[in-house]
């Protein structure tokens, strides 16, 4: 249980950085993420486990999706966010980086563009990076919207139809289809407010049987548990917010919530750590280690450096390369590159496996 | 040695039985799992009725279990507490039906 003297408004409305908690210490996180139970043997490191299968070390492959983090700012502050968003993080991508970043977009083989934060959208060169990324002509351009962004503020309505204009593919979370638990995980009104965002993207064409311009929920539980099976819950998902809201959407992406950043500080200040652990190294799937993000994605972070995937940004593990920054990037030596990993790379292991695309095995 | 019958992390070494009776344990977890398979039912309602049935038996490891496995399917709380009445339910008619028994006897032999 969370202790008495914790100031829960704070935990409610402030980032780590801002709380200057000790978990916003990247070095901290990966201390407690390597000792105690991994360090006396209880369970094996994910370096020990993807070696019984010959699977370390983990390879990078040819670069299929390139994942750019825009900036920490974001107008929630979620329960389990493991970037440590908010509005008092001030860390933007600048435009000279974005110019950067247009350059690789370019050149580079990648076939997906996923914009993410925070929430991109307040990153004030946002729809000049949209609208020139738009233009290259990637396959499949992401952007990572909360959804409450669009019903934040005036300036941010017209979001469905800017979407729309640049055909851009929308994911959002949505941890579950009730209020409560919603609001528990993402903040006090962040239900009504991403129903009816959901809503007008569905007005715009949005998510709608057989159109074209993309919609899809992220859905990462709302405690100590692992999602379920990914086609069950876009079953339910479907089923009670057609049935609630009459709201339509394309396919749900069920992800595994990583111990690191505010989901770590959870787990710990709720005594749930080493159980998540056990219940993440039971749920070990090799299969999925084939298939992890990280093979086939670079995280490119607001200031423009590399890493293996936007868990190793938060946790500021960059790539194990010669090309570590976007200003010299290098496909080529970036591919077959080892990846860096620690013990919550276990969270992308874990039952059918987890990424930002969803389950990948 | 422990000092109480139940100890939270014992659940985690349920599947150890296997090594004390192999072909047994084995079949036993073989017929566990299918049971649990997606079926003419849902796994989503299975998970409901072994949340119920848990607690009709009043097994601590089995709530554990099946009140984590029931968040994981993104059953809610009131759904739970629901399943729960039903199992409630059935204890307290079984209990009091057998009333009828009791009142068939006093009217045979005071009647």
């Amino acid at each position: 249980m969370i202790s008495d003297n914790v100031d829960m408004t704070k935990i409610k409305t402030q980032s780590l950085q801002k709380r200057e908690s000790d978990l916003a210490q990247s070095n901290r996180q990966l201390e407690i993420l390597s000792n105690g139970i991994f360090k006396n043997g209880e369970l094996p490191t994910f370096k020990d486990k993807i070696s019984e299968t010959s699977q370390f070390p983990l390879k990078a492959k040819k670069l299929e999706i390139l994942q750019i983090n825009v900036g920490y700012m974001c107008n929630q502050v979620c329960e389990h966010c493991h970037v440590d968003a908010g509005p008092d993080r001030k860390e933007i991508m600048t435009r000279e980086t974005m110019q950067q970043c247009l350059e690789v977009i370019k050149n580079s083989g990648a076939h997906t563009l996923d914009l993410t934060g925070g929430a991109p959208e307040m990153n004030p060169d946002f729809r000049w990076f949209v609208e020139e990324a738009a233009k290259v002509g990637i396959k499949d351009f992401i952007v990572r919207s909360n959804l409450t962004i669009i019903r934040s503020n005036k300036k941010y309505y017209d979001l469905p139809e800017f979407f729309k204009k640049h055909n851009v593919h929308v994911v959002s979370s949505m941890p579950h289809w009730t209020r409560g638990k919603t609001d528990k995980q993402r903040g006090d009104g962040v239900f009504d407010k991403s129903i009816k965002a959901l809503q007008e993207l569905n007005a715009v064409g949005y998510g709608m049987p057989n159109s074209n311009l993309r919609l899809d929920l992220v859905y990462n539980p709302s405690g100590a548990f692992l999602p379920g099976d990914q086609r069950a819950m876009e079953k339910d998902f479907k089923k009670a917010l057609m049935e609630d809201f009459s709201i339509q959407f394309h396919n749900l992406f069920a992800i595994t919530n990583l111990p690191i950043a505010r989901f770590l500080d959870y787990l710990i200040a709720s005594e749930n750590y080493e159980d998540y652990m056990y219940q993440l190294v039971e749920a070990y799937n090799p299969a999925a280690v084939a298939n992890v993000m990280c093979t086939n994605t670079l995280s490119i972070s607001w200031n423009g450096f590399l890493f293996d995937c936007d868990f190793n940004q938060m946790l500021e593990l960059p790539v194990n390369s010669k090309s570590k920054h976007i200003s010299e990037f290098n496909e080529e030596l970036l591919e077959e590159r080892n990846i860096v990993i620690s013990q919550h790379c276990y969270g992308c292991t874990a039952g059918a496996g987890s990424s930002c695309q969803g389950v990948v095995a | 040695m422990q000092k109480t019958y139940y100890d939270p992390a014992d659940l985690r070494k349920f599947g150890k039985i296997t090594e004390w009776s192999e072909e047994l344990g084995n079949k036993f977890f073989e017929y566990y799992g299918k049971v649990f398979e997606e079926g003419a039912l849902t796994a989503r309602e299975k998970s409901l009725i072994a949340l119920a049935v848990a607690h009709t038996e009043q097994c601590p490891y089995c709530i554990d279990a099946y009140t984590k496995d029931g968040l994981q399917r993104g059953v809610t709380k009131d759904e739970m507490m629901e399943a729960i009445h039903v199992g409630a339910a059935i204890k307290s008619g079984a209990t009091l039906v057998h009333g009828v028994q009791m009142m068939n006897k006093v009217n045979k032999l005071d009647g």
